[in-house]
C-alpha cells in the first residue's frame, strides 16, 4: 500500500449513529488510500464498519442520525466538506456504487434501461434516446444476452446473476474512476460468482478505475485485490498487499479468519480452527485492542498493553498490522 | 451393508404453479440413503432442490411420489399421529436463526417446549446441560433469543433439535447466515455431536468447502436431480460430472498463488425447474454437451474408474484423474 | 391488460346479478305491500287486487324477476304506463316516474359528491402525508400528525353544519351548499359543493396522511432508493421518481374503500347538507316503501363497488410491474 496515494486518501475517519441505547462507533478513526487502477479489499465481518465506510465515502450517511467526521479527499476534493449539490454531482458520475442484493437494490418500478439510462441523462444531460442506446450498449457489454430486448425489462424478470451484471452497468454507464462494490458476489452463486468478478476486473482493466471490494471473504480477496484492509470492530487492524496479507498475515485476528475458513486445501478430518467468543458490541468497545478479549496470544504481550493501550497500524510502512506482538513472538506462533 | 437409516426412492416433489398451470419440478426422482451416525452432505446451487429434499425428509412436506423410508419403515404419508413417535427422532436445523425461534420465549421455554410436545419432560437442570453441550452460559436459561449474538442463535436452534434425542438431523443451510469465525464454531459443533452422540446428518449446503469438512459422503444436486454421489475424497478428489468439477473449481480460495485461470467459468444461470431443459438437465451450461445430451438423460450409474458407491449421471464424463491436474478448457469459455 | 379488464367487466356482471337476484328476493319478501301502500288509505279489494296484477305482483317471484331482469337488458312494457326502454329498472308507482330516468337525473349529484370530495380527500391527505414525510420531525411533522387524528373522530352530520355555520354564515366566504348542473355552470358547480368536500375530507384525510407518511418513510429505507441517491439523484427526484410509486400501493387499496364508504355515506351527507341526490332518494324510497327504486339503486350501487375494485386492481398493476393481471 502507498501511504501517500494522489487519488483516494481516507483520514481518520469516524462515523458514529445515536440510537436509544447510545452512541454505536462503526467506523472508529480509519485511515487508508487508493490508486487509479488498484483494487482494495476491504474484508471483515457484520459490524465491521466495512460498509459503512463505503457510505461515508459515497457521502450518503443521513446527517441526521449519523455523525461523520475525518477527511475523504478524492482527486483533491474533501468528500466530507462538499455540499450536497456537489456531491450529488459526483455520485453515479465520478463515484459509483455497486451493492449486494440486486433484486432490492434495483427499482421493481422502473425497467432495467431506464434505471441505467437516467444516470446518464442526470450526470450528461444525454436525451432520452440517447441514454437508452448508452443503456443497450451497457448492457451488452456486461455480457447480457439480447440487449434490445432486455433493455425494457423489469429487475425481477432477469435472473440473480443477469441482475447484477445489469447493476455493474447502471454503476459504469459514466465511467466513474472510483468504483465501491460492497459484497457484489454474495448473494449469488458460486459458479456465478466467477462470472461477476472476472467481468468487474476486465472493465477495470479497461477503464482504469479504482476499485474498493467490500467482502467477509477471502477468496474474493485473494481473487481481485491488489491491497488489502481488513477491519475489526470499526478499524483497520491490517493492510498490505494482497500477498503479504494472504501468505504472512501479522495480526492474530487475520490468522483466526484466514484458519476458520474452510477451503478444499485444508485437511477435511482435522477440526476447524475458529476464532473463539463472538465480536464486540459497537456501544461498549472494550478497552485497549478491540479484538483482545477474543485474543489468544494477549499474554504473550508485557503488561497488559492489549487491554489498555490502543495498538495502531504503522503510519508509514506497507504491511503493518496494529498489533504488540513482535515479530519473533510472531514467527515463534505461527510456527 | 446393513439397513440404512434413511432411504429415499425415487423421491419427487412437484409444486403446481396455480396461476400459471405450470409446475415447478423442485425434486425430481432422487434416490439415496444415510446410514446410522453417518453424515451425508447435499450440495447444489439455488433451486436445486436441496432445502425442498430435506423438508421431505423431515416430513414438513408430503413427496408428489417416492418414498422415504426410515428405519426401513415408508413414513412418506403417514398421518401426523403415526408420525408421532418417530418426529423426535428427525430434527431440523434451519439456516435463519432469527427466523426460527419464538422472540417471545426464553430460551429454556424454547428448548422445553418441545420436549412437552413429545412426551419428555424437561428439566432446568436437563436443559441447562444441553446448553452446556453446545456450548452456551447455562446462567442464561432465562434470556430471550434477542440477547444473543448470531451464532449463539444457531446454538439454541442446535440445542433444541438435541432436545429430543434425534437420531437424524436435517441441517439446511446452518452456517451459511453467520460469519466466516463463527461459522467455524457451529461446524465444529455439529461435529463433535456427530462423532459423541452418534446422530446421522444430512447436512445441506451450497458451499462445497464446508460440506468438505463435515460429510462423509456427499450428493451433488442439479435442477432436482443428483448428479452425483459418492464418498468424499472420491468425489472431492475425482469428480466425474463436469458440474462437480465446475462447482469445485469455484470454491473460494483464500490462497494468491492458486492459479486462478484454472477456473471452469460456466456461462448463464441455472435455468428454471419449471421447464428444465429435456435429457441432461445440466447440458445448457456444460462444456461437453453434445447431441446425445439432449436426448437421453444419463443414469446415475458407477462408472468404470470409480470407486465403490460413487455414482455419476454423464454420458461424456472427465477423465479419472486427480482433480485439478489436468483440466482442459474449452477454449470457447475462457 | 385489456384481456384482464374484459374478464373482469363479465365476471362483474355477473356478480351484479347474482346481487339484484338476492336483493329481489329479500324485498319481496318483506311484509310490505307497494301495491297497498301505493293504492292509499282508502282502498278497494277489487282495485288492490287490479294493481297488483298491473305491477306483476300475482306472477311467481322468478317471473317477476326475470321479467325485471329482462327489463335492465332489453326493456319492457308496463301495461298502463307505457314502454320502458333498456336499461329499464323498473317504474316507481311512488313517484309515478321511471326509475332509470330518476335515478340518472339524481346521479350526477352524488357522483360529484363523492369523486369531488375523494379527489379533496387525497389531495390534502397525501399531500399532508408527504410535507409530513419530507419534513420528518419537525413541527410540520408534527402539525401534520396531530391534526390527521383530530378529524377522524368526527361525524359528517357535525362537522357539516359547523362548516356552514362558519365559513359560510359567519364568514360569509363561500355560499351555502347547492348543486348546479357541471354543464350550466362548472364555478358555481365547483363553489357549491365546495363546503360538503371540505367536510368530508376532514373526516376522511387523516387516514392518507398517516399511511401515506409511514409508507413513505417505509420507502426511504428502501435499497433502490438508497441506489438512486447512490446515483446522483437528489432527495426530491426520488422523492417523486421512486419512493411515491411503493408508498401508493397501500393508498390504493384504502381508496378503494373509503370510495364505497362515500358512496353509502351519502344518505348521510345529502341529508346534512340538503342536496338531492341519489342519497336523498333512497331515503325517500325506504319511507314509501318504493321497492323498485330501492331495487334499483342498490343493484346500481353494487355494480359501481365492483367497478371500483376492477379498477383498484388495475390501479396495482399500473403502479407496479410485478403484479400480474390474471
Amino acid at each position: 500500500m502507498i501511504p501517500d496515494p494522489s487519488f483516494l486518501t481516507v483520514r481518520d475517519l469516524y462515523v458514529q449513529f445515536k440510537t436509544e441505547d447510545g452512541v454505536v462507533k462503526a467506523v472508529d478513526g480509519l485511515s487508508f488510500g487508493l490508486d487509479r487502477g488498484r483494487t482494495l479489499g476491504i474484508v471483515g465481518e457484520s459490524g465491521s464498519g466495512k460498509s459503512v465506510t463505503s457510505m461515508a465515502v459515497m457521502g450518503l450517511h443521513d446527517p441526521r442520525y449519523s455523525e461523520v467526521s475525518g477527511e475523504v479527499w478524492l482527486d483533491g476534493e474533501n468528500l466530507l466538506t462538499a455540499t450536497p449539490r456537489r456531491m450529488e454531482a459526483l455520485r453515479g458520475r465520478k463515484v459509483a456504487m455497486i451493492f449486494q442484493d440486486s433484486l432490492s437494490s434495483l427499482s421493481p418500478f422502473h425497467t432495467v434501461g431506464s434505471q441505467i439510462g437516467e444516470v446518464l441523462t442526470k450526470h450528461t444531460g444525454a436525451s432520452r434516446r440517447e441514454a437508452r442506446e448508452r443503456a443497450i450498449e451497457m448492457l451488452a457489454r456486461v455480457g447480457i444476452p439480447q440487449p434490445k430486448l432486455r433493455v425494457d425489462a423489469y429487475p425481477h424478470e432477469f435472473s440473480g446473476g443477469m441482475r447484477q451484471r445489469a447493476m455493474i452497468a447502471m454503476a459504469l454507464v459514466c465511467d466513474p474512476e472510483l468504483v465501491i462494490a460492497d459484497e457484489p458476489t454474495t448473494a449469488l452463486d458460486v459458479t456465478v460468482q466467477a462470472q461477476i468478478l472476472d467481468l468487474l476486473k476486465a472493465l477495470q482493466e479497461e477503464t482504469g478505475s479504482a476499485i474498493i471490494m467490500i467482502t467477509h471473504d477471502l477468496g474474493v480477496i485473494a481473487d481481485v485485490a491488489d491491497e488489502v484492509m481488513v477491519m475489526y470492530a470499526g478499524r483497520a487492524i491490517e493492510r498490505g498487499t494482497r500477498r503479504e496479507v494472504l501468505k504472512a498475515p501479522g495480526h492474530p485476528y487475520t490468522w483466526g479468519l484466514l484458519a476458520s475458513m474452510p477451503h478444499l486445501a485444508t485437511d477435511p478430518d482435522s477440526p476447524l480452527r475458529p476464532v473463539r467468543g463472538t465480536p464486540p458490541s459497537l456501544l461498549t468497545l472494550p478497552s485497549g485492542c478491540p479484538f483482545h478479549p477474543r485474543c489468544d496470544y494477549a499474554d504473550r504481550v508485557p503488561v497488559d498493553l492489549c487491554s489498555t493501550e490502543r495498538p495502531d497500524l504503522h503510519p508509514r510502512t506497507g504491511h503493518s498490522s496494529a498489533c504488540y506482538l513482535s515479530q519473533t513472538v510472531k514467527d515463534q506462533i505461527r510456527g | 451393508m446393513a439397513e440404512p437409516l434413511l432411504q429415499l426412492t425415487e423421491l419427487t416433489k412437484h409444486f403446481p404453479l396455480k396461476r400459471r398451470r405450470v409446475v415447478v419440478h423442485a425434486v425430481d426422482g432422487i434416490s439415496l440413503s444415510i446410514g446410522e451416525h453417518e453424515s451425508l452432505g447435499l450440495v447444489g446451487e439455488s433451486g436445486c432442490g436441496k432445502s425442498t429434499a430435506g423438508r421431505l425428509v423431515a416430513r414438513l412436506q408430503e413427496p408428489t411420489s417416492g418414498t422415504v423410508s426410515y428405519r426401513g419403515q415408508d413414513i412418506s404419508h403417514w398421518s401426523r399421529r403415526r408420525m408421532r413417535p418417530i418426529r423426535s427422532e428427525i430434527q431440523m436445523i434451519f439456516q435463519d436463526p432469527y427466523a426460527s425461534l419464538n422472540p417471545r420465549h426464553t430460551v429454556g421455554t424454547i428448548i422445553g417446549g418441545p420436549m412437552e410436545v413429545n412426551g419428555l419432560r424437561p428439566t432446568e437442570r436437563g436443559i441447562k446441560e444441553l446448553l452446556e453441550i453446545v456450548g452456551l452460559n447455562p446462567e442464561h436459561y432465562n434470556r430471550f433469543p434477542h440477547e444473543f449474538s448470531g451464532g449463539q442463535r444457531q446454538r439454541i436452534g442446535v440445542a433444541r433439535a438435541l432436545a429430543l434425542k434425534p437420531r437424524l438431523i436435517v441441517a439446511d443451510e446452518p452456517v451459511s447466515a453467520l460469519d466466516v469465525s463463527i461459522q467455524a464454531q457451529v461446524v465444529n459443533l455439529l461435529q463433535r455431536l456427530r462423532r459423541e452422540m452418534g446422530i446421522a446428518f444430512l447436512f445441506i449446503a451450497h458451499d462445497l468447502a464446508v460440506v468438505r469438512h463435515f460429510s462423509q459422503r456427499v450428493a451433488v444436486m442439479y435442477l432436482g436431480k443428483i448428479v452425483e454421489i459418492g464418498d468424499r475424497d472420491s468425489l472431492y478428489e475425482r469428480p466425474r460430472h463436469p458440474y462437480t468439477h465446475a462447482l469445485l473449481s469455484a470454491v473460494p480460495d483464500p490462497d494468491p498463488d492458486t492459479p486462478r485461470r484454472e477456473r471452469i467459468r460456466l456461462a448463464g444461470d441455472v435455468p428454471s425447474p419449471v421447464n428444465p431443459p429435456s435429457g441432461c438437465r445440466f447440458r445448457t451450461r456444460c462444456w461437453k454437451a453434445r447431441d446425445r445430451c439432449a436426448l437421453e438423460e444419463p443414469p446415475l450409474v458407477r462408472l468404470g474408474g470409480n470407486a465403490e458407491g460413487h455414482l455419476t449421471a454423464c454420458h461424456f464424463p472427465e477423465a479419472p484423474t486427480t482433480h485439478g491436474s489436468d483440466v482442459v478448457l474449452d477454449p470457447a469459455l475462457s | 391488460m385489456i384481456r384482464f379488464l374484459l374478464r373482469r367487466l363479465v365476471s362483474a356482471a355477473g356478480i351484479v346479478m347474482v346481487v339484484a337476484a338476492t336483493v329481489f328476493l329479500l324485498f319481496y319478501a318483506l311484509p310490505r305491500d307497494p301495491a297497498r301502500a301505493f293504492c292509499g288509505k282508502l282502498c278497494l279489494p277489487e282495485n288492490l287486487k287490479l294493481l297488483r296484477h298491473e305491477m306483476g305482483m300475482d306472477l311467481p317471484i322468478w317471473q317477476q324477476f326475470l321479467a325485471w331482469a329482462q327489463g335492465v337488458v332489453a326493456g319492457r312494457d308496463f301495461p298502463g304506463v307505457g314502454r320502458c326502454e333498456a336499461p329499464c329498472f323498473g317504474y316507481s308507482f311512488a313517484k309515478g316516474e321511471w326509475v332509470t330516468e330518476t335515478v340518472l337525473d339524481r346521479l350526477p349529484v352524488t357522483v360529484s359528491l363523492s369523486l369531488g370530495g375523494a379527489a379533496v380527500i387525497l389531495t390534502v391527505g397525501i399531500g399532508a402525508g408527504m410535507l409530513a414525510a419530507a419534513k420528518r420531525g419537525t413541527w410540520i411533522d408534527s402539525l401534520a400528525t396531530s391534526l390527521s387524528n383530530i378529524g377522524g373522530g368526527m361525524q359528517i352530520f357535525f362537522v357539516g353544519p359547523l362548516m356552514v355555520f362558519v365559513l359560510s354564515d359567519t364568514l360569509g366566504l363561500l355560499p351555502r351548499p347547492r348543486y348546479t348542473e357541471f354543464g350550466d355552470n362548472p364555478a358555481k358547480w365547483f363553489v357549491g359543493l365546495l363546503i360538503p368536500w371540505i367536510a368530508l375530507s376532514v373526516i376522511f384525510y387523516s387516514n392518507y396522511t398517516r399511511l401515506t407518511r409511514s409508507m413513505l418513510l417505509e420507502q426511504f429505507n428502501e435499497d433502490y432508493v438508497r441506489t438512486a441517491r447512490a446515483k446522483g439523484m437528489s432527495r426530491r427526484t426520488t422523492f417523486f421518481r421512486f419512493a411515491w410509486r411503493g408508498a401508493m400501493i397501500p393508498v390504493v387499496t384504502q381508496f378503494g374503500i373509503d370510495l364505497g364508504v362515500l358512496l353509502g355515506g351519502a344518505i348521510v351527507t345529502e341529508l346534512t347538507f340538503g342536496l338531492h341526490g341519489l342519497g336523498e332518494l333512497v331515503t325517500q324510497a325506504f319511507t314509501n316503501t318504493d321497492l323498485p327504486m330501492l331495487l334499483g339503486i342498490t343493484v346500481l350501487s353494487a355494480g359501481a363497488i365492483v367497478l371500483i375494485n376492477v379498477v383498484v386492481d388495475a390501479l396495482y398493476a399500473v403502479i407496479d410491474p410485478r403484479v400480474r393481471l390474471s
